[in-house]
Protein backbone atom coordinates (compact mmCIF):
# COMPACT_ATOMS: atom_id res chain seq x y z
CA UNK A 1 0.00 0.00 0.00
CA UNK A 2 1.42 3.56 -1.33
CA UNK A 3 -1.06 5.84 0.22
CA UNK A 4 -1.32 6.84 3.36
CA UNK A 5 -4.34 8.40 3.23
CA UNK A 6 -7.36 8.58 0.60
CA UNK A 7 -9.92 10.97 0.86
CA UNK A 8 -12.84 10.57 -1.94
CA UNK A 9 -15.40 13.75 -2.69
CA UNK A 10 -15.64 14.22 1.49
CA UNK A 11 -18.45 16.57 2.48
CA UNK A 12 -18.96 17.85 5.68
CA UNK A 13 -22.17 19.98 6.32
CA UNK A 14 -22.88 21.87 9.66
CA UNK A 15 -26.86 22.55 9.68
CA UNK A 16 -26.30 25.16 7.02
CA UNK A 17 -22.52 25.35 6.75
CA UNK A 18 -20.62 23.43 4.07
CA UNK A 19 -17.70 22.97 6.61
CA UNK A 20 -16.05 20.85 4.23
CA UNK A 21 -17.37 20.40 0.14
CA UNK A 22 -16.59 17.66 -1.87
CA UNK A 23 -12.86 17.49 -1.74
CA UNK A 24 -10.63 14.67 -3.06
CA UNK A 25 -6.77 13.87 -2.57
CA UNK A 26 -4.56 11.45 -1.38
CA UNK A 27 -1.09 11.46 0.44
CA UNK A 28 1.91 8.96 -0.18
CA UNK A 29 3.43 7.21 2.85
CA UNK A 30 6.14 8.97 4.28
CA UNK A 31 5.06 12.84 2.53
CA UNK A 32 4.63 15.45 4.70
CA UNK A 33 1.26 17.19 3.78
CA UNK A 34 -0.28 20.76 4.67
CA UNK A 35 -2.94 22.26 4.90
CA UNK A 36 -2.90 26.10 4.10
CA UNK A 37 -5.81 28.23 4.71
CA UNK A 38 -7.19 31.13 6.78
CA UNK A 39 -9.78 30.39 10.17
CA UNK A 40 -12.99 28.58 8.89
CA UNK A 41 -11.43 27.22 5.74
CA UNK A 42 -12.50 23.59 6.54
CA UNK A 43 -8.41 22.59 7.95
CA UNK A 44 -9.77 21.59 11.42
CA UNK A 45 -13.07 19.36 10.32
CA UNK A 46 -10.78 17.51 7.90
CA UNK A 47 -8.15 16.88 10.56
CA UNK A 48 -11.02 15.60 12.74
CA UNK A 49 -13.11 13.61 10.37
CA UNK A 50 -9.56 11.72 9.39
CA UNK A 51 -9.14 11.12 12.77
CA UNK A 52 -12.42 9.49 13.39
CA UNK A 53 -13.89 12.42 16.05
CA UNK A 54 -16.76 13.39 13.12
CA UNK A 55 -18.73 12.02 10.94
CA UNK A 56 -18.51 12.96 6.92
CA UNK A 57 -21.59 13.97 5.63
CA UNK A 58 -20.66 12.37 2.62
CA UNK A 59 -18.08 10.83 0.41
CA UNK A 60 -15.29 8.02 1.90
CA UNK A 61 -11.72 8.52 3.78
CA UNK A 62 -9.34 5.84 4.29
CA UNK A 63 -6.42 6.35 6.58
CA UNK A 64 -3.56 3.54 6.63
CA UNK A 65 -5.75 1.69 4.33
CA UNK A 66 -8.99 1.65 6.52
CA UNK A 67 -12.35 3.19 6.25
CA UNK A 68 -12.78 6.14 9.06
CA UNK A 69 -16.25 5.64 9.18
CA UNK A 70 -16.37 1.57 8.74
CA UNK A 71 -13.14 0.75 10.76
CA UNK A 72 -12.68 3.44 12.87
CA UNK A 73 -10.67 1.37 16.01
CA UNK A 74 -8.16 0.22 13.22
CA UNK A 75 -8.00 3.85 12.24
CA UNK A 76 -6.90 4.91 15.62
CA UNK A 77 -4.80 2.68 16.34
CA UNK A 78 -2.57 4.04 13.38
CA UNK A 79 -3.14 7.24 14.01
CA UNK A 80 -1.30 9.77 16.34
CA UNK A 81 -3.10 13.73 16.77
CA UNK A 82 -2.29 16.83 18.01
CA UNK A 83 -5.10 18.89 18.64
CA UNK A 84 -5.17 22.27 17.63
CA UNK A 85 -6.43 23.26 21.42
CA UNK A 86 -5.18 21.50 24.35
CA UNK A 87 -5.82 18.66 25.00
CA UNK A 88 -3.98 17.58 28.74
CA UNK A 89 -5.22 16.53 31.57
CA UNK A 90 -3.90 19.68 33.66
CA UNK A 91 -4.04 17.73 36.77
CA UNK A 92 -1.68 14.87 36.12
CA UNK A 93 1.92 15.04 35.95
CA UNK A 94 3.26 15.28 32.40
CA UNK A 95 4.59 11.43 33.05
CA UNK A 96 1.04 10.64 34.03
CA UNK A 97 -0.58 12.27 30.87
CA UNK A 98 1.63 10.06 28.36
CA UNK A 99 0.88 6.51 31.05
CA UNK A 100 -2.78 7.76 30.12
CA UNK A 101 -2.38 7.23 26.99
CA UNK A 102 0.09 4.49 26.20
CA UNK A 103 -1.89 2.33 28.21
CA UNK A 104 -5.29 3.40 26.27
CA UNK A 105 -3.60 2.43 23.45
CA UNK A 106 -2.14 -1.18 25.01
CA UNK A 107 1.31 -1.06 25.60
CA UNK A 108 2.83 -3.19 27.70
CA UNK A 109 4.39 -1.80 31.01
CA UNK A 110 7.74 -2.54 29.93
CA UNK A 111 7.54 -1.12 26.39
CA UNK A 112 5.19 1.72 27.75
CA UNK A 113 7.98 3.22 30.41
CA UNK A 114 10.87 2.77 27.75
CA UNK A 115 8.75 4.59 25.32
CA UNK A 116 7.77 7.60 27.55
CA UNK A 117 11.41 7.78 28.15
CA UNK A 118 12.26 8.08 24.97
CA UNK A 119 9.78 10.77 23.70
CA UNK A 120 10.19 13.00 27.16
CA UNK A 121 13.96 12.86 25.70
CA UNK A 122 13.61 13.90 22.34
CA UNK A 123 11.15 16.81 23.45
CA UNK A 124 13.05 17.94 26.17
CA UNK A 125 11.01 16.80 28.96
CA UNK A 126 12.64 15.00 30.93
CA UNK A 127 12.94 16.42 33.78
CA UNK A 128 9.71 18.27 33.86
CA UNK A 129 7.74 14.79 33.80
CA UNK A 130 6.62 14.90 37.59
CA UNK A 131 5.31 18.49 37.42
CA UNK A 132 1.72 19.27 37.31
CA UNK A 133 0.85 20.15 33.53
CA UNK A 134 -1.25 23.35 34.54
CA UNK A 135 2.29 24.19 35.78
CA UNK A 136 3.76 23.97 32.19
CA UNK A 137 4.00 27.14 29.91
CA UNK A 138 2.17 26.98 26.39
CA UNK A 139 5.82 25.63 24.49
CA UNK A 140 5.81 22.90 27.23
CA UNK A 141 2.40 21.60 26.76
CA UNK A 142 2.85 21.79 22.95
CA UNK A 143 5.94 19.76 23.32
CA UNK A 144 4.65 17.19 25.47
CA UNK A 145 1.69 16.56 23.16
CA UNK A 146 3.15 15.64 20.32
CA UNK A 147 5.60 13.52 22.59
CA UNK A 148 2.08 12.08 23.40
CA UNK A 149 1.06 11.57 19.51
CA UNK A 150 3.89 9.36 19.15
CA UNK A 151 4.52 7.33 21.91
CA UNK A 152 2.39 4.42 19.99
CA UNK A 153 4.88 4.78 16.69
CA UNK A 154 1.58 5.94 14.59
CA UNK A 155 1.79 5.77 11.19
CA UNK A 156 -0.19 8.76 10.27
CA UNK A 157 0.83 11.70 12.52
CA UNK A 158 -1.87 14.73 12.12
CA UNK A 159 -0.62 18.12 13.99
CA UNK A 160 -3.51 20.71 13.47
CA UNK A 161 -1.64 23.84 13.96
CA UNK A 162 1.27 22.73 15.97
CA UNK A 163 2.72 25.93 16.56
CA UNK A 164 0.09 28.15 16.80
CA UNK A 165 0.91 31.38 19.33
CA UNK A 166 4.25 29.88 20.23
CA UNK A 167 7.20 32.08 20.31
CA UNK A 168 9.64 32.03 17.27
CA UNK A 169 12.08 29.78 19.09
CA UNK A 170 9.86 27.18 20.08
CA UNK A 171 7.91 26.87 16.74
CA UNK A 172 11.77 26.84 15.18
CA UNK A 173 12.41 23.58 17.83
CA UNK A 174 9.11 22.33 17.19
CA UNK A 175 9.94 22.78 13.06
CA UNK A 176 12.79 20.55 13.60
CA UNK A 177 11.26 17.33 15.43
CA UNK A 178 8.65 17.07 12.79
CA UNK A 179 11.35 17.35 10.09
CA UNK A 180 13.31 14.58 12.31
CA UNK A 181 10.52 12.76 13.04
CA UNK A 182 9.75 12.69 8.92
CA UNK A 183 13.06 11.76 8.00
CA UNK A 184 13.99 9.65 10.47
CA UNK A 185 11.20 7.60 11.54
CA UNK A 186 8.67 7.52 8.71
CA UNK A 187 6.08 8.90 9.68
CA UNK A 188 3.48 10.49 7.07
CA UNK A 189 2.81 13.72 8.51
CA UNK A 190 -0.53 15.68 7.91
CA UNK A 191 -0.36 19.24 9.35
CA UNK A 192 -2.40 22.52 9.65
CA UNK A 193 -1.21 25.88 9.60
CA UNK A 194 -2.38 29.25 8.59
CA UNK A 195 1.24 30.38 8.77
CA UNK A 196 2.72 30.30 5.03
CA UNK A 197 6.25 29.79 6.16
CA UNK A 198 5.54 26.83 8.07
CA UNK A 199 3.66 25.24 5.07
CA UNK A 200 6.78 26.75 2.80
CA UNK A 201 9.79 25.44 5.25
CA UNK A 202 8.01 21.93 6.11
CA UNK A 203 5.70 20.77 3.46
CA UNK A 204 6.52 18.59 0.56
CA UNK A 205 3.26 19.25 -0.72
CA UNK A 206 0.26 21.83 0.11
CA UNK A 207 -2.96 22.15 -0.27
CA UNK A 208 -4.54 25.60 -0.09
CA UNK A 209 -7.72 25.63 1.10
CA UNK A 210 -10.70 28.16 1.14
CA UNK A 211 -14.26 28.15 2.55
CA UNK A 212 -14.02 24.28 2.36
CA UNK A 213 -12.68 23.86 -1.06
CA UNK A 214 -9.39 23.17 -2.21
CA UNK A 215 -8.01 26.30 -4.49
CA UNK A 216 -5.00 24.87 -5.20
CA UNK A 217 -2.64 21.27 -4.07
CA UNK A 218 1.24 21.10 -5.11
CA UNK A 219 4.62 21.51 -3.85
CA UNK A 220 5.40 24.59 -2.85
CA UNK A 221 8.41 25.85 -4.87
CA UNK A 222 5.72 24.74 -7.96
CA UNK A 223 2.99 26.88 -6.75
CA UNK A 224 5.04 29.55 -6.35
CA UNK A 225 6.06 29.17 -10.05
CA UNK A 226 2.35 30.27 -10.56
CA UNK A 227 3.45 33.82 -9.94
CA UNK A 228 5.88 33.70 -12.79
CA UNK A 229 8.72 33.59 -10.61
CA UNK A 230 10.40 36.60 -8.55
CA UNK A 231 9.68 40.24 -9.08
CA UNK A 232 12.23 42.75 -9.52
CA UNK A 233 11.14 46.78 -9.37
CA UNK A 234 13.95 48.93 -11.32
CA UNK A 235 13.40 52.65 -10.60
CA UNK A 236 14.92 54.56 -13.81
CA UNK A 237 16.07 58.22 -14.41
CA UNK A 238 15.10 59.20 -16.86
CA UNK A 239 12.63 56.50 -18.33
CA UNK A 240 13.12 55.50 -21.90
CA UNK A 241 10.99 53.41 -23.29
CA UNK A 242 13.73 51.77 -25.17
CA UNK A 243 14.93 49.58 -22.15
CA UNK A 244 11.31 48.43 -21.87
CA UNK A 245 11.51 47.13 -25.26
CA UNK A 246 14.62 45.50 -24.51
CA UNK A 247 13.66 43.95 -22.15
CA UNK A 248 10.26 42.33 -23.58
CA UNK A 249 12.99 40.84 -26.01
CA UNK A 250 14.76 38.64 -23.42
CA UNK A 251 13.59 35.37 -23.28
CA UNK A 252 14.28 35.08 -19.49
CA UNK A 253 12.08 38.00 -18.47
CA UNK A 254 8.91 36.32 -18.30
CA UNK A 255 6.63 39.82 -17.79
CA UNK A 256 7.46 43.69 -18.46
CA UNK A 257 5.00 46.23 -16.70
CA UNK A 258 5.41 49.71 -16.87
CA UNK A 259 4.55 51.83 -13.49
CA UNK A 260 5.12 55.32 -14.02
CA UNK A 261 8.90 55.29 -13.88
CA UNK A 262 9.33 52.22 -12.82
CA UNK A 263 9.86 48.88 -14.47
CA UNK A 264 7.72 45.55 -12.65
CA UNK A 265 9.77 42.94 -14.08
CA UNK A 266 8.60 38.93 -13.16
CA UNK A 267 12.08 36.53 -13.30
CA UNK A 268 13.57 33.00 -12.17
CA UNK A 269 16.39 33.37 -10.26
CA UNK A 270 16.05 37.28 -10.45
CA UNK A 271 19.31 37.59 -7.39
CA UNK A 272 21.37 36.51 -10.66
CA UNK A 273 19.74 38.68 -13.39
CA UNK A 274 20.02 42.37 -11.59
CA UNK A 275 23.83 42.78 -12.59
CA UNK A 276 22.45 42.27 -16.12
CA UNK A 277 19.21 44.18 -15.71
CA UNK A 278 21.40 47.28 -14.51
CA UNK A 279 23.98 46.81 -17.51
CA UNK A 280 21.06 46.71 -19.84
CA UNK A 281 19.66 49.43 -18.54
CA UNK A 282 22.86 52.17 -18.40
CA UNK A 283 23.41 50.75 -22.28
CA UNK A 284 20.34 51.97 -23.42
CA UNK A 285 20.13 55.75 -21.54
CA UNK A 286 18.60 54.80 -18.22
CA UNK A 287 20.21 54.98 -15.07
CA UNK A 288 18.74 52.35 -12.40
CA UNK A 289 18.04 54.95 -9.27
CA UNK A 290 16.52 51.67 -6.82
CA UNK A 291 16.28 48.43 -7.08
CA UNK A 292 13.51 45.94 -5.47
CA UNK A 293 13.11 42.29 -5.30
CA UNK A 294 10.67 40.44 -4.34
CA UNK A 295 10.65 36.78 -3.65
CA UNK A 296 7.15 35.37 -4.02
CA UNK A 297 6.04 33.38 -0.97
CA UNK A 298 2.71 30.99 -0.36
CA UNK A 299 1.13 34.44 1.05
CA UNK A 300 1.77 35.79 -2.41
CA UNK A 301 0.34 32.43 -4.05
CA UNK A 302 -2.57 32.53 -1.26
CA UNK A 303 -3.60 36.17 -1.96
CA UNK A 304 -3.62 35.18 -5.59
CA UNK A 305 -6.19 32.47 -5.51
CA UNK A 306 -7.99 33.33 -2.36
CA UNK A 307 -8.31 37.22 -2.98
CA UNK A 308 -9.14 37.53 -6.79
CA UNK A 309 -10.74 34.10 -6.49
CA UNK A 310 -9.41 32.16 -9.10
CA UNK A 311 -9.70 28.81 -9.45
CA UNK A 312 -6.68 26.51 -10.41
CA UNK A 313 -7.34 26.16 -13.93
CA UNK A 314 -8.41 29.15 -14.45
CA UNK A 315 -5.04 30.31 -13.40
CA UNK A 316 -2.94 28.05 -15.88
CA UNK A 317 -4.92 28.82 -18.61
CA UNK A 318 -4.06 32.64 -18.03
CA UNK A 319 -0.68 31.59 -17.34
CA UNK A 320 -0.94 30.07 -21.28
CA UNK A 321 -2.87 33.33 -22.41
CA UNK A 322 0.52 35.39 -21.03
CA UNK A 323 3.26 32.82 -22.64
CA UNK A 324 1.10 33.39 -26.05
CA UNK A 325 0.53 36.66 -26.02
CA UNK A 326 4.46 36.71 -25.13
CA UNK A 327 5.54 34.42 -28.52
CA UNK A 328 3.29 36.72 -30.42
CA UNK A 329 4.80 39.97 -29.47
CA UNK A 330 8.22 38.75 -29.79
CA UNK A 331 7.95 36.97 -33.13
CA UNK A 332 6.77 40.54 -34.57
CA UNK B 1 -14.29 -4.04 25.65
CA UNK B 2 -10.56 -3.21 27.16
CA UNK B 3 -10.51 -3.50 30.87
CA UNK B 4 -6.98 -1.41 30.67
CA UNK B 5 -8.67 1.53 29.22
CA UNK B 6 -11.69 1.23 32.15
CA UNK B 7 -8.83 0.78 34.53
CA UNK B 8 -6.65 3.73 33.28
CA UNK B 9 -10.41 5.97 33.24
CA UNK B 10 -10.64 4.64 36.46
CA UNK B 11 -7.27 5.46 37.83
CA UNK B 12 -7.30 8.97 36.12
CA UNK B 13 -10.62 9.87 38.10
CA UNK B 14 -9.04 8.48 41.32
CA UNK B 15 -5.58 10.89 40.96
CA UNK B 16 -7.98 14.13 39.85
CA UNK B 17 -10.16 13.05 42.97
CA UNK B 18 -7.33 13.02 45.17
CA UNK B 19 -5.41 16.10 44.02
CA UNK B 20 -9.02 18.07 44.74
CA UNK B 21 -9.46 18.42 47.98
CA UNK B 22 -11.01 21.61 47.87
CA UNK B 23 -13.26 19.86 46.01
CA UNK B 24 -13.86 17.51 48.10
CA UNK B 25 -14.77 19.93 50.96
CA UNK B 26 -16.96 21.98 48.91
CA UNK B 27 -19.10 18.17 48.04
CA UNK B 28 -19.84 17.31 51.24
CA UNK B 29 -20.50 20.68 52.99
CA UNK B 30 -24.03 20.97 51.33
CA UNK B 31 -25.54 17.07 52.61
CA UNK B 32 -23.37 17.93 56.23
CA UNK B 33 -25.45 21.20 56.55
CA UNK B 34 -28.66 19.64 55.38
CA UNK B 35 -28.45 16.57 58.00
CA UNK B 36 -26.86 18.73 60.21
CA UNK B 37 -29.27 21.67 60.63
CA UNK B 38 -32.43 19.74 58.91
CA UNK B 39 -31.67 17.08 61.40
CA UNK B 40 -31.13 19.41 64.40
CA UNK B 41 -33.93 21.43 63.60
CA UNK B 42 -36.50 19.17 63.65
CA UNK B 43 -35.31 16.75 65.62
CA UNK B 44 -37.84 16.94 68.18
CA UNK B 45 -40.87 16.63 65.80
CA UNK B 46 -42.11 13.43 64.95
CA UNK B 47 -42.15 11.92 61.34
CA UNK B 48 -45.61 12.34 59.98
CA UNK B 49 -46.61 8.96 58.02
CA UNK B 50 -43.82 6.66 59.60
CA UNK B 51 -45.30 3.61 60.83
CA UNK B 52 -43.02 3.49 63.53
CA UNK B 53 -41.34 6.07 66.16
CA UNK B 54 -38.09 7.18 64.44
CA UNK B 55 -36.66 10.18 64.80
CA UNK B 56 -36.15 12.81 62.41
CA UNK B 57 -32.16 12.43 62.38
CA UNK B 58 -32.56 8.76 61.76
CA UNK B 59 -34.92 9.25 59.23
CA UNK B 60 -32.72 12.23 57.37
CA UNK B 61 -29.44 10.08 56.64
CA UNK B 62 -30.33 7.47 54.05
CA UNK B 63 -32.12 10.55 52.55
CA UNK B 64 -29.27 12.62 52.68
CA UNK B 65 -26.85 9.94 51.43
CA UNK B 66 -29.22 9.77 48.55
CA UNK B 67 -28.60 13.06 48.08
CA UNK B 68 -24.98 12.96 48.11
CA UNK B 69 -25.20 10.30 45.36
CA UNK B 70 -27.46 11.74 43.15
CA UNK B 71 -25.59 15.03 43.08
CA UNK B 72 -22.44 13.88 42.95
CA UNK B 73 -23.08 11.18 40.14
CA UNK B 74 -25.01 13.44 38.17
CA UNK B 75 -22.21 16.13 38.00
CA UNK B 76 -19.74 12.95 37.71
CA UNK B 77 -21.71 11.81 34.22
CA UNK B 78 -22.04 15.80 33.43
CA UNK B 79 -18.37 16.49 33.92
CA UNK B 80 -17.85 14.59 30.32
CA UNK B 81 -18.83 18.51 29.66
CA UNK B 82 -15.98 19.62 31.59
CA UNK B 83 -13.57 17.35 29.61
CA UNK B 84 -14.83 18.59 26.36
CA UNK B 85 -14.60 22.15 27.38
CA UNK B 86 -10.82 21.40 28.24
CA UNK B 87 -10.03 19.09 25.21
CA UNK B 88 -9.04 16.17 26.76
CA UNK B 89 -12.52 14.79 25.74
CA UNK B 90 -11.06 14.64 22.47
CA UNK B 91 -7.56 12.80 23.52
CA UNK B 92 -10.17 10.12 24.93
CA UNK B 93 -12.30 9.55 22.03
CA UNK B 94 -9.12 9.20 19.37
CA UNK B 95 -8.06 6.06 21.69
CA UNK B 96 -8.37 2.80 19.86
CA UNK B 97 -10.88 1.40 22.59
CA UNK B 98 -14.40 0.61 22.27
CA UNK B 99 -16.79 3.40 23.53
CA UNK B 100 -18.41 1.12 25.69
CA UNK B 101 -15.22 0.83 27.31
CA UNK B 102 -14.65 4.80 28.01
CA UNK B 103 -18.36 4.87 29.31
CA UNK B 104 -17.57 2.18 31.79
CA UNK B 105 -14.39 3.48 33.13
CA UNK B 106 -16.20 7.00 33.57
CA UNK B 107 -18.95 5.04 35.53
CA UNK B 108 -16.58 2.78 37.50
CA UNK B 109 -14.57 6.47 38.43
CA UNK B 110 -17.96 8.14 39.26
CA UNK B 111 -19.43 5.33 41.31
CA UNK B 112 -16.04 5.09 43.68
CA UNK B 113 -15.86 9.13 44.30
CA UNK B 114 -19.64 9.10 44.92
CA UNK B 115 -18.92 6.07 47.39
CA UNK B 116 -16.30 7.73 48.89
CA UNK B 117 -18.86 10.65 49.66
CA UNK B 118 -21.25 8.74 50.75
CA UNK B 119 -19.03 7.07 53.12
CA UNK B 120 -17.87 9.71 54.58
CA UNK B 121 -21.29 11.47 55.45
CA UNK B 122 -22.03 8.44 57.00
CA UNK B 123 -19.24 8.42 59.14
CA UNK B 124 -20.04 11.83 60.25
CA UNK B 125 -23.53 10.52 60.89
CA UNK B 126 -22.57 7.96 62.80
CA UNK B 127 -20.30 10.84 65.04
CA UNK B 128 -23.32 12.42 65.01
CA UNK B 129 -25.44 9.80 66.90
CA UNK B 130 -27.17 7.95 63.85
CA UNK B 131 -26.62 4.26 64.90
CA UNK B 132 -27.66 1.63 61.65
CA UNK B 133 -29.20 -1.74 62.26
CA UNK B 134 -26.29 -3.77 61.77
CA UNK B 135 -22.48 -3.26 60.87
CA UNK B 136 -24.30 -5.66 57.88
CA UNK B 137 -26.59 -3.59 57.04
CA UNK B 138 -23.33 -0.73 55.94
CA UNK B 139 -22.06 -3.34 53.47
CA UNK B 140 -25.38 -3.91 51.93
CA UNK B 141 -26.22 -0.35 52.00
CA UNK B 142 -23.48 0.21 50.34
CA UNK B 143 -24.14 -2.24 47.75
CA UNK B 144 -27.18 -0.57 46.92
CA UNK B 145 -25.60 2.79 46.61
CA UNK B 146 -23.42 1.59 43.73
CA UNK B 147 -26.42 1.26 41.41
CA UNK B 148 -28.31 4.36 42.45
CA UNK B 149 -24.67 6.28 41.95
CA UNK B 150 -24.68 4.25 38.40
CA UNK B 151 -28.30 5.64 37.55
CA UNK B 152 -27.21 8.67 38.21
CA UNK B 153 -24.07 8.76 36.44
CA UNK B 154 -26.15 7.06 33.59
CA UNK B 155 -28.64 10.49 33.17
CA UNK B 156 -25.48 12.85 33.46
CA UNK B 157 -24.09 10.88 30.78
CA UNK B 158 -27.25 10.87 28.92
CA UNK B 159 -27.40 15.36 29.65
CA UNK B 160 -23.97 15.71 28.40
CA UNK B 161 -24.44 13.95 25.27
CA UNK B 162 -27.22 16.46 24.33
CA UNK B 163 -25.26 19.33 25.62
CA UNK B 164 -22.71 21.19 24.04
CA UNK B 165 -21.23 23.18 26.74
CA UNK B 166 -21.68 23.88 30.48
CA UNK B 167 -24.09 26.60 29.42
CA UNK B 168 -27.31 24.12 30.27
CA UNK B 169 -25.78 23.46 33.39
CA UNK B 170 -28.13 25.51 35.67
CA UNK B 171 -31.03 24.51 33.77
CA UNK B 172 -30.18 20.44 34.76
CA UNK B 173 -29.86 21.34 38.10
CA UNK B 174 -32.83 23.48 39.09
CA UNK B 175 -35.24 21.75 36.52
CA UNK B 176 -33.93 17.91 36.92
CA UNK B 177 -31.60 17.19 40.14
CA UNK B 178 -33.38 19.54 42.36
CA UNK B 179 -37.04 17.68 41.53
CA UNK B 180 -35.66 14.29 41.91
CA UNK B 181 -34.38 15.55 45.13
CA UNK B 182 -37.42 16.81 46.19
CA UNK B 183 -39.62 13.79 45.01
CA UNK B 184 -37.94 11.23 46.21
CA UNK B 185 -38.56 11.70 50.04
CA UNK B 186 -35.13 12.62 51.01
CA UNK B 187 -36.45 14.95 53.90
CA UNK B 188 -40.11 13.64 54.30
CA UNK B 189 -42.04 10.34 53.80
CA UNK B 190 -43.65 10.56 49.81
CA UNK B 191 -47.15 9.70 51.67
CA UNK B 192 -47.46 12.74 52.62
CA UNK B 193 -47.56 14.17 49.09
CA UNK B 194 -50.84 15.02 47.48
CA UNK B 195 -51.70 11.76 45.45
CA UNK B 196 -51.22 13.22 41.64
CA UNK B 197 -47.69 14.45 42.59
CA UNK B 198 -46.82 10.90 44.54
CA UNK B 199 -47.02 9.88 41.16
CA UNK B 200 -44.34 11.32 40.17
CA UNK B 201 -42.60 9.96 43.13
CA UNK B 202 -43.22 6.90 41.94
CA UNK B 203 -41.64 7.22 38.98
CA UNK B 204 -38.52 8.65 40.12
CA UNK B 205 -35.57 5.92 41.04
CA UNK B 206 -34.30 7.66 43.69
CA UNK B 207 -37.79 7.05 45.75
CA UNK B 208 -36.63 3.92 45.83
CA UNK B 209 -33.10 4.11 46.03
CA UNK B 210 -33.38 6.08 49.70
CA UNK B 211 -36.46 3.44 50.40
CA UNK B 212 -33.93 0.36 50.05
CA UNK B 213 -30.99 2.63 52.41
CA UNK B 214 -33.70 3.13 54.65
CA UNK B 215 -34.90 -0.55 54.73
CA UNK B 216 -31.27 -1.95 54.92
CA UNK B 217 -30.09 0.49 57.18
CA UNK B 218 -33.18 1.89 59.81
CA UNK B 219 -35.11 -1.19 58.86
CA UNK B 220 -38.11 0.84 58.57
CA UNK B 221 -39.58 1.58 54.88
CA UNK B 222 -42.67 2.35 52.94
CA UNK B 223 -41.59 -0.73 50.29
CA UNK B 224 -39.86 -3.94 51.15
CA UNK B 225 -37.01 -4.27 50.26
CA UNK B 226 -36.57 -6.58 47.25
CA UNK B 227 -39.06 -4.49 45.14
CA UNK B 228 -36.59 -1.34 46.33
CA UNK B 229 -33.48 -3.47 45.10
CA UNK B 230 -35.18 -4.40 42.08
CA UNK B 231 -36.40 -1.58 40.77
CA UNK B 232 -32.74 0.34 41.63
CA UNK B 233 -30.80 -2.56 39.29
CA UNK B 234 -33.42 -1.50 36.24
CA UNK B 235 -33.21 2.20 36.15
CA UNK B 236 -29.34 1.49 37.20
CA UNK B 237 -28.97 -0.65 34.07
CA UNK B 238 -31.32 0.95 31.63
CA UNK B 239 -29.76 4.37 32.61
CA UNK B 240 -26.51 3.22 32.13
CA UNK B 241 -27.44 1.25 28.97
CA UNK B 242 -29.29 5.07 27.29
CA UNK B 243 -26.11 6.77 28.80
CA UNK B 244 -24.04 4.80 26.94
CA UNK B 245 -25.91 4.71 23.37
CA UNK B 246 -26.35 8.36 23.23
CA UNK B 247 -22.96 9.04 24.57
CA UNK B 248 -21.58 6.60 21.34
CA UNK B 249 -23.76 8.39 18.99
CA UNK B 250 -23.21 11.72 19.82
CA UNK B 251 -20.48 13.85 18.21
CA UNK B 252 -17.96 14.88 20.99
CA UNK B 253 -16.52 17.40 19.24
Amino acid sequence: MKEAIVVKNLTRRFDELVAVDNISFSVDQGELFGFLGPNGAGKTTTINILATLLRPSSGQAFVAGYDVTQHSNEVRRNIGIVFQEIALDSKLTGQENLEFHAMMYGLAKQERLSRIQEVLHLVNLIEKRDVLVENYSGGMKRRLEIARGLIHRPRVLFLDEPTLGLDAQTRRHIWEYIQKLNKEEGVTIILTTHYMEEADNLCHRVAIMDQGKFVALDTPSRLKDILGGDVVTLELDPFFPEVKCKFEYLSWIKTVKRHKNSLVLTMEKAEKRIPELLRLAEVNGSRVTSVHLHKPSLEDVFLHFTGRRIREEEASLQERNRDRFRHHFRRR
Amino acid sequence: MSFIAIYVLWLREMKRFWRAKSRIIGALAMPLFFLAFLGLGFNRMGVPGMSNQVDYITFLVPGILGMSLLFSSTFGGLSVLWDKEFGFLKEIMVAPVSRVSIVLGRIAGGVTTALIQASMILAASLVMGFKPSSWLAVGLALFLMVFISATFLGLGLVFASQMKDMQGFSIVMNFVIFPIFFLSGALYPVENFPSWLRILSYLDPLTYGIDGLRAILIDNSSFPLTLNLGLVLIAATGMVILGAYLFERSETI
